[in-house]
């Protein structure tokens, strides 16, 4: 009997055409596929994109120049020079990353203590030089002003399980 | 009659490092005789980026974004490792959720490197739909990544202690329900590749290992259970709570490429009851132990109190310190075991950081697999071993 079925199947092309059938059925669902540029995936309040420098509210640089983000980057992609400010705060004279080092691990932002280095939403952000990707401090400041209100949301949604 | 000497030369053949069936950068100098491979050499190597030397210049929470690296099919499942090595030398507790939030997702991993692995592997032997398909669902769990840790597919999530951040309201349920949608999918993948003719003509005796020369190769996953030993790590020394979980260890018989699709099939469907049991039953509670010098302080704890402040800035400068001693800590990664043998000499950094990867094991076997076959088939055997060269080269 088990042979018989064997035979049947072998030459009747069963199993190609259960394949066919299936293949069939996909063909009327709808597409998975994204229109890139114009639809994008879902992005959660954790992800973790282009890095960001924050401001207060004040307008005031969050960064204190305690140099935690650089003590614990894996990549060694962060390189920070300090000094006092003419009011006597201690501030950053150089806050430079190389985004090409860069792994996006995020602990930077994990080991921040004033919340100033972020890892923003921004994915969108290649360039044609490797130039480009070497962040200064005012291209990060930058970023944060462009980005603030996506990663104050980001931070006040996740901020119960920080 | 006069026998003429005809002159014989076998024909040496280049396979990669740029092929894309060579799964990676995988360079194989083959001899051929005509169509039938008479030897066949890998050359390793060319993706080597001395991760073990580098974690050794690490700190040991600097050392996890290394892990997600190796193998990038199913990242977490290098963390888990690391993480256990960690805990089981600083001999710290887990706390019962973080347990269950990691079987979670090393299972999450194994069917999102099983859904990579087998629907190359029937690519490579020319069925192009599954692998749109499994791609789909694939790009499902690495929202399940992101929405989890912040990252797609380098998650740096397990940490040694626990995780990094508790699961977000709502996650557990998503995955609940696409373990629930799931199956059909499966279902429709395999009612396209198990019986068809073709799939079978290329795969049933292709690369057929038998017992012996899987425990003299040092086989193990999904090509040692092909042989017909129900060997699993997770069954046979469980780490993480495993013990608790009710799954079956699905075993092939003949050892052969065709068996080995049919197990990871198999454990695709056993991975899913194992997350739906880690979803029902997860307890509440902390997610990281709860000793202040190995996991760093909660936000709001470490912005009001000193204690906490001192903690956070010695973590993350300096990291923990772990006790003299070595250890070998052994996974079920999906593609077999994984370890990690670990020493330490008491400061905050691994004296040395030694991984074994499977698929370095499985990869040197390629060559008596691959012998007496077709030059078409040697893809079809490198499909069904389920190498990834970031950790073959680390």
């Amino acid at each position: 009997m088990r042979s018989l079925k064997n035979i049947a199947r072998t030459f009747l092309l069963l199993d190609i055409a259960a394949g066919l059938r299936v293949t069939l059925k996909y063909f009327f669902k709808a597409k998975a596929t994204l229109n890139y540029p114009f639809e994008k995936g879902p992005l959660s309040p954790r992800f973790r994109g282009e890095l960001a420098l924050r401001r207060y509210p004040s307008g005031e640089e969050r960064c204190i120049a305690c140099k935690l983000c650089e003590a614990v980057c894996p990549a060694q992609a962060i390189t920070i020079e300090a000094e006092e400010r003419e009011d006597g705060s201690r501030r950053t004279t150089r806050f430079d990353i190389d985004m090409v080092k860069c792994i996006f691990c995020g602990f930077c932002q994990e080991a921040c203590p004033v919340d100033a280095i972020v890892l923003g939403p921004n994915f969108e952000y290649s360039t044609e030089t490797r130039e480009e990707l070497l962040y200064t401090k005012e291209k990060l400041l930058e970023n944060g002003d462009r980005w603030e209100t996506e990663i104050a949301a980001n931070l006040e949604a996740d901020a119960k399980y920080r | 009659m006069v026998m003429t000497e005809v002159e014989v030369k076998n024909y040496n053949l280049n396979f990669g490092p740029q092929h894309p069936a060579a799964h990676g950068v995988l360079r194989l100098i083959m001899e051929l005789d005509g169509e039938v491979v008479e030897r066949l050499d890998p050359h390793i190597g060319l993706l080597h980026r001395g991760t073990e030397k580098l974690i050794e210049y690490k700190t040991y929470l600097q050392a996890i974004p290394y892990f997600d690296r190796l193998d990038y099919g199913a990242p977490m499942n290098q963390e888990h490792a690391f993480a256990l090595a960690v805990e089981k030398l600083l001999g710290c507790e887990v706390p019962e959720r973080a347990k269950y939030i990691r079987v979670l997702y090393a299972e999450l991993s194994r069917i999102m490197n099983h859904l990579m692995c087998t629907t190359t592997h029937a690519m490579d032997v020319g069925a192009m739909t599954p692998i749109l398909w499994g791609f789909e669902e694939r790009e499902k769990l690495l929202v399940f990544y992101e929405r989890v840790s912040g990252s797609r597919m380098h998650a740096a999530y397990f940490r040694p202690g626990g995780v990094h951040q508790d699961l977000p309201d709502g996650l557990a349920e998503d995955i609940y329900a696409w373990t629930e949608s799931f199956p059909k999918v499966l279902d429709d993948m395999a009612s396209l590749l198990v019986e068809n003719r073709i799939f079978k003509q290329r795969n049933v005796d292709i690369g057929v290992a038998d017992r012996p020369a899987a425990y003299d190769w040092g086989f193990t996953g999904v090509m040692l259970r092909s042989t017909g030993v129900p060997w699993d790590l997770r069954k046979a020394q469980p780490y993480d709570g495993y013990e608790k979980f009710d799954f079956d260890i699905p075993v092939g018989k003949h050892g052969d490429a065709y068996a080995r699709f049919l197990i990871r099939f198999e454990e695709m469907r056993q991975s899913l009851r194992i997350m739906r049991q880690a979803i029902e039953k997860m307890p509440k509670g902390p997610i990281t132990t709860l000793d202040p010098k190995i996991s760093p302080p909660k936000r709001a704890d470490m912005k009001t109190s000193m204690e906490a402040l001192i903690n956070h800035f010695k973590l993350y400068t300096e990291g923990y310190r772990v006790p003299e001693g070595e250890v070998y800590v052994a996974t079920e990664a999906p593609k077999g075991e994984f370890a990690i043998y670990l020493v330490s000499d008491g400061s905050n950094r691994p004296y040395r950081c030694k991984i074994r990867a499977p698929g370095f094991c499985h990869l040197q076997s390629l060559d008596w697999m691959c012998r007496g076959h077709m030059l078409a088939d040697v893809p079809a055997v490198l499909g069904s071993m389920d190498i990834v060269f970031g950790e073959v080269d680390r």
